[in-house]
């Protein structure tokens, strides 16, 4: 087994507009690899919507792309707030957004429930105060 | 697609090598080589980019000579709706189509009237069940091959039906059949004026597989000029517009969406604009909508590389010559034929990949991490590719040689210097 390659990539965490910058340079990425086009979609899905969080809670933070021959794994870190209750954090329109990101478009409680369902599996790792860090996997074959 | 025939045009001794275009090009589907620029076929998608980019006036698009025209017997002149925004002071398109027939044609056919029947379809077309939403317009040429490049999982959104200049030629050759039967058909010469290099290169390439319908592409420029000599305005002009403001509409950007009379579309312009739009649908993120037009150049194809007015202008002129026309003029006895519609369009392959197996594949790529994380990521544009990355592509995909970089070149050389220097003052 070969080993994974990285993309690392850094979320800003003042601009809106920005966020997603990461989950379109990674799709040009897969594509080079010749990653299947559906799973390409929802791993730039899932990461788009991990970078948006990242922005409206955690004032940005990091992505890292992981690519191995048999699954792909996408490790966003951020040092933020953490979540209270992840339990309800995934109940899909829940939301603690506050109103200007709501009129935004944004913060419509459906991040990570998004996140869940485009990938095959996803860990939460958080703390109050510390920071989360959320990893997913989307496998390959 | 390697013997795609392009319609830009490169002129050697102009070129300066000066990486005006490397920069612009949206597909990075040039390097400078030797001194000069160099377009990569299976990339470019003749958007015209380089042309407007280029100071030295060396890229031209590349169009048929007018004399080309008289190899027909029976010339139709095929004005994309385009033209009428050139003109000052043109209160009636039929001034214009008149003087397509003094310079020499012998009939004119509007690209705007075969423009309704591809709203009138698409307006029902938009109320199917089963097809996937948005649907993307297929008039521009250069949008579908952006897609079919860089977006392929889009390509089932594109609307299946030939762009209107397709459907105008087929009507054209049609009409003149009908009008003189004794005609055959390599009689007749389906001249079709271009508002840019697109659009050409769409024909001279038979894009879709099929039989293409205009024979003649000239380019805008070219003919108004020789419109201007002949439009005096001292005769009153045969009646031959036929089309309302729904189809000379199409010429600015949001025409052909607002032809549709629906809310839900949105319409963009200009690559860069094109590009956001097309990542954003790819992410699934847009509201809810039926259709989306969009254009390669900024405004519609006012903004074309081969027209002679300022876009903007252009559009405000086409305004002004809208306000007095019916809304459609597009006449029931004429149908759309059968080979108009397609199945998909894949001219085009994406050809990101590096190689067939996923494993050779990310060698591959972290090769060209580890040459990158030693470029000084300026994206100066000096070794001849576009950017840091594009470079190290080359140079682990195409062979290019890695000390065309200057900038590590230089500090080589003083570091080398410095060493020299070193060892003249030990000796």
């Amino acid at each position: 087994m070969s080993e994974a390659i990285n993309f690392h990539y850094v979320v800003d965490g003042d601009d809106f507009t920005s966020a997603g910058e990461a989950s379109v340079d990674i799709k040009r990425k897969l594509r080079q690899l010749g990653v299947d086009p559906a799973i390409i979609r929802r791993v730039s899905i899932a990461m788009y919507e991990g970078e948006v969080n990242m922005v409206i809670h955690a004032e940005g933070g990091t992505v890292d792309v992981n690519v191995y021959e048999d699954k792909i794994e996408m490790i966003l870190s951020d040092e933020g707030p953490g979540i209270a209750n992840v339990e309800l954090a995934m109940k899909a329109g829940f939301s603690t957004a506050p109103d200007y990101v709501r009129s935004l478009g944004f913060g419509a409680g459906m991040g990570l429930p998004n996140m869940k369902s485009y990938t095959d599996g996803m860990e939460i790792d958080t703390k109050i105060g510390v920071g989360t860090t959320i990893t997913m996997v989307v496998n390959l074959k | 697609m390697s013997n795609f025939i392009h319609s830009v045009s490169l002129n050697v001794s102009k070129c300066k090598g000066c990486t005006s275009c490397l920069r612009r090009c949206p597909t990075e589907a040039i390097r400078i080589k030797e001194g000069h620029a160099v377009i990569d076929s299976e990339r470019c998608i003749d958007c015209g980019e380089c042309i407007r980019a280029c100071p030295h006036k060396a890229k031209k698009a590349v169009c048929s000579p007018f004399e080309k025209i008289n190899e027909f017997k029976y010339k139709i002149a095929m004005p994309a709706p385009t033209l009428y925004g050139q003109f000052n002071n043109l209160d009636d398109i039929d001034y214009c189509l008149q003087g397509l027939l003094d310079i020499g044609f012998d009939d004119v056919y509007e690209v705007s009237y075969a423009a309704e029947f591809i709203s009138a379809y698409t307006r029902l077309y938009l109320k199917k069940e089963d097809i996937k939403k948005p649907i993307i317009s297929s008039a521009c040429p250069v949008i579908v091959r952006l897609i079919n490049l860089r977006y392929p999982s889009l390509c089932d959104n594109i609307m299946p039906i030939i762009p209107p200049m397709e459907l105008a030629a087929i009507f054209a050759r049609q009409k003149a059949k009908k009008k003189h039967p004794e005609l055959k058909d390599e009689d007749i010469g389906v001249c079709f004026i271009s508002p840019c290099p697109g659009k050409s290169s769409y024909v001279v390439n038979d894009e879709l597989g099929k039989k293409e319908n205009v024979d003649v592409v000239l380019a805008m420029n070219d003919i108004y000029f020789r419109l201007l000599a002949v439009m005096k305005g001292e005769k009153t002009p045969k009646p031959l517009s036929k089309s309302g403001l729904l189809g000379i509409g199409w010429a600015v950007s949001g025409g052909e969406s607002s032809a549709l009379f629906s809310d839900k579309y949105l319409a963009a312009d200009g690559l860069e604009n094109v590009i956001q739009v097309l990542e954003e649908i790819d992410n699934g993120k847009l509201p809810e909508l039926d259709f989306v037009e969009l254009n390669a150049c900024n405004s519609g194809c006012v903004g074309g590389i081969l027209t002679v007015e300022n876009p903007y202008i252009a559009k405000a002129k086409m305004q002004s010559l809208r306000k007095y026309l019916p809304v459609s003029g597009a006449h029931p006895d004429d149908k759309i034929p059968n080979e108009a519609y397609f199945e998909n369009v894949n001219c085009f392959k994406p050809i990101q990949q590096f190689s067939d197996n996923m494993q050779e594949s990310m060698r591959l790529m972290s090769e060209i991490q580890t040459v990158c994380s030693n470029l000084p990521e300026i994206d100066c544009g000096s070794c001849g590719a576009p950017t840091c990355l594009a470079f190290a592509e080359d140079v682990v995909l195409k062979g290019a040689d890695i000390n065309n970089c200057i900038i590590n070149m230089k500090d080589y050389l003083l570091q080398k210097l410095e060493e020299k220097k070193d060892e003249s003052y030990d000796s």
